[in-house]
Formats: C-alpha cells, structure tokens, sequence
C-alpha cells in the first residue's frame, strides 16, 4: 500500500532570522475547535478544567497546563492546542491542518508587529490573544512571552504571512 | 555664504551633492537650500505658470518655490522641498519645470504672455471648438504648466507602514513641545514626541533666545537627551503629523532614508497611524510674505528664513541684506545679520511709529514699490516717509506676520478664530477631540509664553488621562511683546504676487471678486490660490485679506477656506506601501499548488485563490488543445481536479437540520446520515444567493460546501441568520476549508482508481451515487463523497490538508496510469457547461430559482429564507429572462460570453435585447461550442433560433435555444 507523506504548512520556508527577530514554525500538536451547545458553557468549561485542567478561555484570554492550550479565537469559540480534548455538550470539529502556527522572537519583535498588526501588542500581557490582521490576513495572535510571540493564520495563507512578517522584519533590521 | 562662527551644521563632516549637473559641497545637517545659499546658488526653480526665475522663500515644509526632482529613473521624487531635503553623498537633485535650461527657459515667453494669462484665461478662451478643449488645448496647456514628474515606471522603493499607541501625542518640539513633552513625560503618559525637522527644537535652532541662561539650540538639546533617557518617551523626528483623524487617531509620515543613500531594505518613508488618549499641537506659526510687486525673484525671502539659514545653518542668503517687515519680529533679522558680521542695507518697516534700533539705515512708514534682477534680486525701490530711493541688495527679508499653524485643527471642520491683536486666525476650542493646541500654533509670540502654554496644555491632558502634574517649574525666556500693523498689500506697478507656487498674484484676485466669485471659496478655485503643493499656507491669509478689502468686508466676516489632511504632501506610495502588486491581496494556495505549478499549468485567480487553468502536455501549444484533452480525458477514462477552495462548512448540533432547512430553500432535516444532498441558498430578497453539496455525516453532524468566491459571504450569512434571526436554534458551525484538502476524480474510471487507494469496499450498493462517509486513503483518516460536477461517474475525496500535496500527486499518476490525468478550471467550465450545471456566472445575483428552472425545489412544506419574497410578482412568470442552452447553427460557429441575444431578424439594439450569454464554451465531446444564457420566457422557446450579438467583440452568431441540459440529459452516466 502507499504512504501518504504529511508536510506542514511553511514547509521549507523556514526559519528566517533577521536583524534580533527570529520567525519559526511551532509543530502545535493537534488542534480542535471548541463551542459550546446551548446551556452548557460552564459544564463544558468544567469539563474542560477536569480533563485537562485548562477552563474556557475568557474573550482575547488563553488558558494552559502542560501540553494542553486552550486559545480564544471568537466569539463563544475557543482552540485546544496540544492535546485533542474528549468531551461532551460542544460542537468539536479537528482542525490540525487548518492553521499555519509561526512564532516570532526576539528584541524589537513589538515593532516588527506595529508594522503590520493594526492593534497595540505593547499592551498584550503573556497569555493575551487577539484576532486580528497581519497586513490583509486575519490571525491568531498570542503573546507567549516578553519578546516572544505566536500568529496562527489561515494554512493557505502561509506564504503570504510569511512575506509579509519577513517585510516587516527587514525593515526594522534596516533601520538598525 | 557661510559666516564663521555660526550655525549648527557640523563644519568637521564635508558632504558633496550635486544640483543642476554641477557637484558642489555642503556640511552635515544641510538642506539642500542652506547648502545651495551656502554655495550662492539663489535660482533653483521656474514657476508653475509664468515660467519665472524662483529662488529658495522659506526655510521649512511650507516652501512653495524651491521643488527639485531626487534622483532620476523609476524611483525619481519629483517637488521635493529642498528647504527639508537634507543633504547626502550622492544627492542629485534636478530643477523642474525648465526647459532647455533653469538660466534659459524657452517658456518664460509665457511671464510675457502674462496679460492674458490671468485667472479664468482658460475658461473663457478654450470654449470652442468643444473637443479641442480634452483632445487639444487641455494637454498642451498641461504640459506648459507643472511641476516635477513621475518616472511613468513602477516605483521600485521600499516604503512602510506602521501603526503606534500613546497616552499623549506632541505633535511638533519647539519650546512649547518640549515642555508639553516634558510635563506629561514626568507625570507617567506614555508619550511620543513627534515633529517634521531632522534637528529637534522647532524655532529655538533658528533663532539667537537664550532659555534657562542656556542658548536656545542648547537648552533644547538638553531637554531631548533628558527625553530620550525616559522608558515613557518615544521621540520621532523627521515625522509630520500630516492628519487628525476620529477617535483620536493621527496620520504621521515619517521619512525614513530619504536623507541617505538608497539601501534595499531600508524604506524611504514610513506612514504612521498614531492612536493618542491625549494630543498637544505645538505645530508653531509660518511667517506669511507681503505682495508687493515683483516680490518673487530669487532672494527674496521670508525674514524668519533669512534668521534659519543664519543661525542655524552658519549661511548668509545674501551679502548686503535689507529687511522689510510690519513687525518688530522682523527687526531681529536685521540685528542677527548686523551681529554676524554681514552687511544690512536697510530696515524698512511699513509702520510710521515703529521704534527701531541699529547700525543700519532705517525707513519707517516705509513700503517696498519695487525691484529689480532677472535671475535674482539685485535692487529694490522704497518709498518711505522721507521720499523715494533706491536700494543695492541681494536678500530681501520680509516679513508679514505670522500665522499659527492651525491645519490639524481644521480637519474635522473646525474652523479657525481671528484674533486682531496678531492679525491672524487662532484654533477654535475644541476643534478636534482630545487635542489641545499651544505655543506659537495657539496665538502665543513669545518664547515665554509658548513654554508655559506647553506646560498649561500638558496639565489639560494629564487631567484628562487621571495623572497627576508632577513639573510646574518653567524655564526663563525672552518675553517681549509681538507689535504688528496690518500690512497685506502694497499698490505699485507690476504683479504681486500672493500664491508663489501656483502664480496667483494681486491681480487675479480682484478680477475674481470682480467676476463676482467672491466667497472665499469661489476665489480659491477661480484663481487656484492656495491649491499647490503647500496648500496655501504661504498665501491663505493674505488673499483673503485682499479680497476682504475688495468686496468691503471684515477678515472673519470674510472666514478661510478649509484646511483638509494632509498638512504636507504625502507620497501614494507611502499610504500604499507593501500594498502594491502581489502585495494587493493576501494569495491563497492549495496543497497541489506547487505540483501543479511544476506541471506548467498557468494559475489563475479565483477570489483569493489561485487555481489551474489548465495542464499544458507536451506538444500543446493553445490552451484549447489541452482543455480539449483534459475534457475528453474525463469523460473516457478519469481526471482529477484540486476542489479545495470550495468553502467547507462543519455544522453540528441538534437544531442543524431545523437550521438548514432554514437557509436552503430545500429540505435537509429528512437527509439520511451518509448521503449527500444539492442545495440551493436565496437571499433575504428572493434571489438566488449561493449552490452546493451538503453531506450529512451523522444525525447532528453535516458539512455544507459552497462555490470557492462566496464561502465568506455564506459563512457570514449563516452567523447573521443564526444570531438575528434563529438564536433559538442549538447549532453552531465553523469553517473547514482549510483543513481539509479535497480532490475530484471524475470519470469512468474513477472507481477502478479509488479501489487502488481505499481500503473500504466501493460498490453501487456501498457508495451509490450521492452517498458519503468516512474512508481510509492510503491508511489516512479521510471522507469520501460520491457527487458529480461534470456528469460522469465520479467521487471527490477528502484527506487532512498536510496530506494535500502527496495526495494530489498519487492521484494524478495512478490516473495517467488509466489513460487521464490532472484537468484544470478550463476543462471543469466545459464539463459543467455540457451538462447545463450553473456557477456565479448563472447565479450572478440577480437571478431567481424561476429563472434556473429550479422553482420545484423550494420546498412548499416549510419557509425559508426568500421563499416569501421570491413569490413576488415579476419575480415569476414568462416576462422573465430563464435559463437555456444554445447551440450555433448559422456559418458562424462561435459563441461569446455577456453576449446579447435578439429576435433573428430584430434590429440588435437595447430596447430589442432578449436576453443574454453568462457561459459558453468548445465542447469536443458534442464538437460545437455550447451557451448557456437567459432568455425571456426561454424555456417555452426550445427549438426557435435566436441572434447572438456581441457588440464589444462584433460578433454575430444564430442560435438555436434548447434545454440547458446538452450532454446525458438523464443522468445515465453519474448513476452507472
């Protein structure tokens, strides 16, 4: 029988390093979509927090334990990265392969993102996530650290993000 | 020429440049102007319509005279302000306007012509004949006129944008700037410090003011570097705030490498969108020249520039300077020369009380009537209190006043306030939200007073933001009283001119009040005063106090035009950025698309997708040749198609099928798990809003598919329905296009290809036609439906995206394998066009399921979405255009899309027009190109022969109108 062979989303176009910025794929684990049935928010929520110990996230809010994420992404919607989560009373769809999940680090990465996400990434704290733009692309954008953070974009789109993150990037190493 | 000892150029850093052809050498923190002044260099341009000799009137972005084009070829810049570009190695800078020459103008004959040439020339002369006027007079005169060009070449420049976010935005850092900057800095806001000037510290580095004991460029320095050590603080210089925009937003042009060398990376501009809480405008005020006659030759400057090139520059504009102002401002210019060693040759002061004091000669109640110079400035004539004479000077500083720089202030129809004691307009309270004006910009003259106004207007914001004012201390400063008498104006023979950037002189502005174009506003564009490139900040004042006197009103009675972004021109560029070519909209890739790239097949845009056109085989030369192939390649063996830009909708929850039985006009409630159903989406309105397959995949459980260009439409669609109209209903939905990727295999073969894949057994009794379910490809979790888009037997199977492109690949060897291969768009449009299947082409919005023939499907046992309105009449009936295939019959065999099609003998005129062609194309299967088109009362009408018109293409093609339906019409195929 034949084998099927799998590639990721920014296959061979990464890493790129430019100036203190460093932009890499971030191997997710999978990821599921969450939404919960009518009334049963907080039993999914519970649920949620028993099984894995990561409750729904409140709106542009991210919750984790160990392996397991669980990431705001609209409205009464959540992604689970890491692990695929096993419950009952929520619309669960698999989205493993829907998303191109980069991560962008490094001294300067607040200014690389001004030049192409319209909202103040200085005010996101660690854990904080947005749905928002990168250049014309609609994201996922979670501070996952001081200099450090993670954009989750539409896997068709991969190659359009990673221009345009790489614009940005050389024109802030450009500058010096 | 440079004076020693003064400026604050660095004389140790020699920078060459080159203008007009010739190289020359200026210092670090240069202008181009202070450079050329610096090599007595006073012509540098011709004017817009006139052609007249100009030289450099300003030392800021105000400059109407002095444009160049940087650089030349594709990444030229024309009507850059050499009074703001700074200096580099390597700068060339050309003179505009000038042909064959800046010192010999072919068309300076036009300043001779200049009788005839007065405002509203144009209107009154080139009236007849009409089409000479677009086709003739208007292109000529066009060219005579103007400014710099573009290259006409794509602009291969780097340019940004960015956005930032602040408590409290100073736009602009002189005295009052700084301490605004510097108040709220200390009080904990987070502020960004902008202003236009490389050099940081407004007028204090072109003046001689001592601030705190300290000289003023120094105090300055000390009070940046105090800044720029502060986490809170971020400085922007060479930033204009260029626009005040809602919700305290502001456009800001930062110029990024327009001072050094061009590098790849680096971008010439940056267009800032800034977010304030709080704004502070300590723009500053622009000094305004006075129109007496022939008060534009080269060397004649504003005297606040003649003070900028001394000071701050180490240059003397002239060698023998004379001074004429209305205002003891104006003095100080001819005391800073007088100190710095160069010669002033008299001080005119319009005011017979004016108290002046120097060693030089002084005419009080003095007016300038008069000078003389053809490339420059060489004498002027005065008319004083003791008579007439004559004076020998190459610089005249003048000066009228100043005006507060109320522009942002206005742009959000703010309109600005006279105050007589500065014979100027000051900004309005509370014109733009947020933003507070201070300094010279909100009427205060003094030094002292600006950095007070500084620190009072800071508090405003810090009150406003919850912070507490933690500096009150402010700096020691001159403090002197500004004295002005008004002067716009002075009568003599010869133009003066008001508008130097467009030739707008004295003259065109009483014809135009006397062609009763009297408003402000009807003056501006009789005379086009204040519509250049500096948007009359040079000229506003003074034309409208003209016109004033002319029609005998009052100033504020009389009220400004209005002041719109932005404060200073900003480049397209610069606002489109990474926007340009590819850049325009994000490209979407399917898994296959390097496969099928790597297979030659041209990609084309659907939506934001890029799809196959078709798969070029060896030998194919016309893109016909392979459509034909691929066509016939599905109907007699297999093909295989990447059809995962369909969107892909995963719907789950016990009101699913309610929910969809909601929005399609058919039924899906009672759809057996495992099958596939075709369903048709109306709008609100009746009309036909989007088609597709919906599967369901358990009892809670479908996955919707609509056309690849309307997925975000109907996914909107569904979120408005579900949380507008049905919030009762349990359901909730998510896009799956991306996740999974999904391939067609259409054809006879098809089974025997999937067999090789699926470990599931496919029968007729397992996978009948329209059956759907879980299967396993290649031992990948995936789905396999049993649904045709081209007629023939066919499957379309569904694999995790990360498997897409090793998928795509088996499928299309194991199908070459079997005598087919990969199709592309071209051949799935002809497939579909043989079996009468509709796209957007048909369902283009204004359509009803009447006008397809698939009014049967809107189910008569429950409402939908548009079933009510689509039983609107006119809706329904034989007066409406339906759908029908067409087959050539007559010599001409071709058939054109967005045809027309007419009565065969009708005459092919609008009101004639039947119908129209939405889809044609060449079917090798049937060996005629096949139509399909709308028609009125079409479906009664099989059999008779209709014209085909193309009026676009002048093509004329007889038809005969049949059932859209051409090939297999009862379906053996799909099923068999």
């Amino acid at each position: 029988m034949v084998e099927l062979i799998a590639k990721t989303p920014c296959d061979g176009l990464l890493p790129i390093s430019l100036g203190a910025v460093t932009l890499t794929e971030v191997e997710t684990g999978p990821i599921t979509s969450i939404s919960s049935l009518k009334g049963q928010k907080k039993a999914v929520s519970d649920a949620l927090k028993a099984a894995y110990g990561t409750a729904f996230p409140a709106p542009s809010r991210t919750t984790a334990k160990d392996t397991a994420r669980l990431i705001w992404s609209g409205r009464g919607q959540a992604l689970m990265l890491g692990v695929a989560p096993q419950i009952k009373g929520a619309a669960v769809t698999d989205q493993s392969d829907a998303w191109c999940c980069v991560e962008l680090a490094g001294a300067g990465v607040d200014d690389v993102l001004s030049r192409v996400t319209p909202i103040d990434t200085r005010a996101m704290k660690r854990g904080h996530t947005a749905r928002t733009l990168v250049q014309h692309v609609s994201v996922v954008l979670t501070r996952t650290g001081k200099d450090r953070f993670e954009v989750m974009a539409m896997r068709s789109m991969a190659t359009t993000l990673l221009h345009d993150l790489e614009r940005a990037m050389s024109g802030v190493a450009a500058r010096g | 020429m440079r004076v020693d000892g003064k400026g604050l150029v660095n004389r140790d850093k020699a920078v060459s440049f080159r203008f007009n052809g010739k190289s020359y050498s200026g210092f670090e923190g240069d202008t181009l102007a202070s450079a050329l002044l610096a090599n007595d260099v006073r012509l540098v341009a011709r004017s817009f319509k006139y052609h007249r000799p100009r030289g450099i009137l300003t030392g800021g972005s105000e400059e109407p005279n002095a444009l160049v084009t940087i650089g030349s070829g594709a990444g030229q810049e024309p009507n850059m302000r050499a009074t703001v570009q700074e200096i580099f190695d390597g700068l060339d800078a050309h003179p505009q306007n000038a042909w064959p020459s800046l010192e010999r103008d072919a068309l300076g004959v036009n300043d001779l012509l200049s009788p005839f040439l007065s405002a509203g020339f144009y209107y009154k002369t080139f009236t007849w004949p009409k089409a000479f006027w677009e086709k003739l007079y208007e292109p000529i005169i066009r060219r005579a006129a103007g400014l710099g060009a573009l290259s006409g070449d794509h602009n291969p420049d780097r340019y940004e944008r960015a956005f930032a976010f602040c408590d409290v935005l100073v736009i602009g850092s002189g005295p009052a700037g700084l301490m605004a900057a510097l108040t709220a800095a200390e009080a904990g806001a987070d502020v960004i410090l902008a202003d236009e000037d490389s050099r940081m510290g407004g007028r204090l580095n072109a003046e001689t003011h001592e601030v705190d004991g300290q000289a003023g460029p120094d105090w300055a320095a000390s009070m940046l570097d105090r800044l720029a050590q502060m986490d809170n603080v971020r400085l922007m210089p060479r930033t204009t705030v260029t626009g005040a925009y809602d919700q305290g937003t502001y456009g800001a042009l930062e110029k990024v490498g327009h001072h050094q060398p061009r590098r790849a990376a680096l971008p010439l501009e940056c267009f800032w969108r800034i977010v304030a809480k709080q704004a502070i405008l300590c723009a500053g005020a622009l000094e305004r020249p006075i129109a007496f006659p022939n008060n534009d030759r080269p060397g004649i400057m504003t005297a606040g520039a003649v003070r900028t090139y001394l000071n701050r520059y180490g240059v003397a504009p002239g060698k023998s300077v004379t001074v004429f102002g209305n205002n003891d401002d104006a003095h100080r210019t001819a005391r800073d020369l007088a100190a710095a060693g160069v010669n002033v040759a008299g001080v005119i002061d319009s005011r017979g009380d004016a108290q002046v004091e120097g060693d030089f000669p002084i005419y009080t109640g003095g007016q300038v009537i008069g000078t003389d110079g053809r490339l420059g400035l060489n004498e002027i004539t005065v008319r004083h209190a003791g008579g007439q004479r004559t004076i020998r000077t190459d610089c005249l500083a003048m000066s009228g006043g100043w005006n507060p720089s109320v522009h942002l202030t206005c742009h959000m129809n703010g309109r600005p306030v006279w105050e007589p004691s500065i014979l100027s307009f000051v900004p309005s309270d509370d014109a733009i939200p947020g933003l507070t004006p201070a300094g010279a910009a909100a009427g205060h003259m003094s030094t002292a007073a600006c950095l007070t106004s500084g620190v009072e207007s800071a508090k405003v914001a810090l009150q406003a933001l919850g912070l507490k004012v933690k500096t009150t201390n402010v700096p020691k400063a001159e403090d002197g009283t500004y004295a002005i008498a008004p002067l716009w104006y002075v009568e003599g023979k010869g133009r003066a001119w008001l508008d130097f950037q467009n030739d707008v002189t004295t003259k065109d502005i009483k014809l135009a009040a006397q062609e009763n174009f009297r408003s402000v506003e009807h003056m501006k564009r009789y005379t086009t005063q204040g519509m250049a490139t500096d948007q009359g900040k040079n000229s506003n004042l003074n034309a409208l106090a003209l016109l004033a006197d002319v029609t005998g009103r009052g100033i504020p009675e009389t009220g400004t035009t209005t002041f719109r972004p932005p404060y200073s021109p900003v480049s397209i560029a610069a606002m489109g950025q990474d926007a340009q070519g590819d850049g325009f909209a994000p490209q979407r890739f399917m898994t296959s698309h390097k496969a099928s790239v790597a297979r030659g097949a041209p990609m084309i845009e659907a939506g934001l997708w890029y799809r196959p056109s078709y798969f070029p085989a060896q030998g194919e030369t016309t893109w016909r040749q392979s459509c034909d192939r691929e066509v016939n390649m599905v109907r007699e063996s297999v093909g295989i198609c990447d059809v995962s830009t369909l969107g892909k909708i995963d719907i789950q929850g016990p009101d699913a099928g309610a929910f969809l039985d909601f929005v399609y006009c058919n039924m899906f409630s009672t759809l057996k798990v495992g099958r596939t159903r075709y369903g048709l989406m109306l709008r609100e309105d009746g009309h036909v809003m989007d088609d597709g397959t919906t599967a369901r995949l358990g009892e809670d459980h479908y996955v919707m598919t609509t056309t690849t260009a309307a997925a975000g439409q109907v996914m909107r669609h569904l979120e408005w329905v579900h949380q507008a109209l049905r919030p009762e209903l349990d359901v909730s939905f998510i896009s799956v296009t991306e996740q999974w990727a999904q391939f067609a295999v259409a054809g006879p073969k098809s089974r025997d290809l999937l067999k090789a894949l699926i470990e599931e057994e496919i029968t007729d009794e397992s996978w009948p036609f329209m059956a759907c379910g879980p299967a396993t490809v290649a031992g990948v979790a995936g789905r396999l439906f049993r649904i045709s888009f081209s007629g023939e037997h066919a499957y379309e199977v569904a694999v995790p995206a990360r498997y897409g492109d090793s998928l795509f690949r088996l499928l299309v060897a194991q199908a070459e394998a079997l005598g087919g291969g990969a199709y592309g768009m071209e051949a799935l449009n002809v497939l579909r066009i043989e079996k009468g299947f509709i796209t957007h082409a048909e369902i283009h919005g204004r359509v009803t399921a009447f006008d397809i023939g698939m009014e049967r499907m809107v189910s008569a046992k429950k409402d939908c979405i548009g079933k009510v309105m689509a039983a609107r009449p006119g809706l329904v009936g034989d007066d409406r255009e339906q759908l029908v295939g067409l087959k050539p019959v007559g010599n001409i065999k071709q058939l054109t899309a967005g045809a027309h099609l007419f009565e065969a003998e009708a005459e092919a005129i609008r009101v004639n027009s039947q119908g129209y062609t939405t889809s044609v194309g060449f079917s090798p299967t049937l060996g005629s190109y096949l139509g399909l088109g709308f028609l009125r009362n079409g479906r009664a009408r099989h059999g008779e022969t209709v014209r085909m018109v193309d009026h676009l293409r002048k093509i004329e093609t007889l038809c005969e109108v049949c059932d859209p339906v051409f090939f297999d019409p009862d379906g053996g195929r799909v099923r068999g």
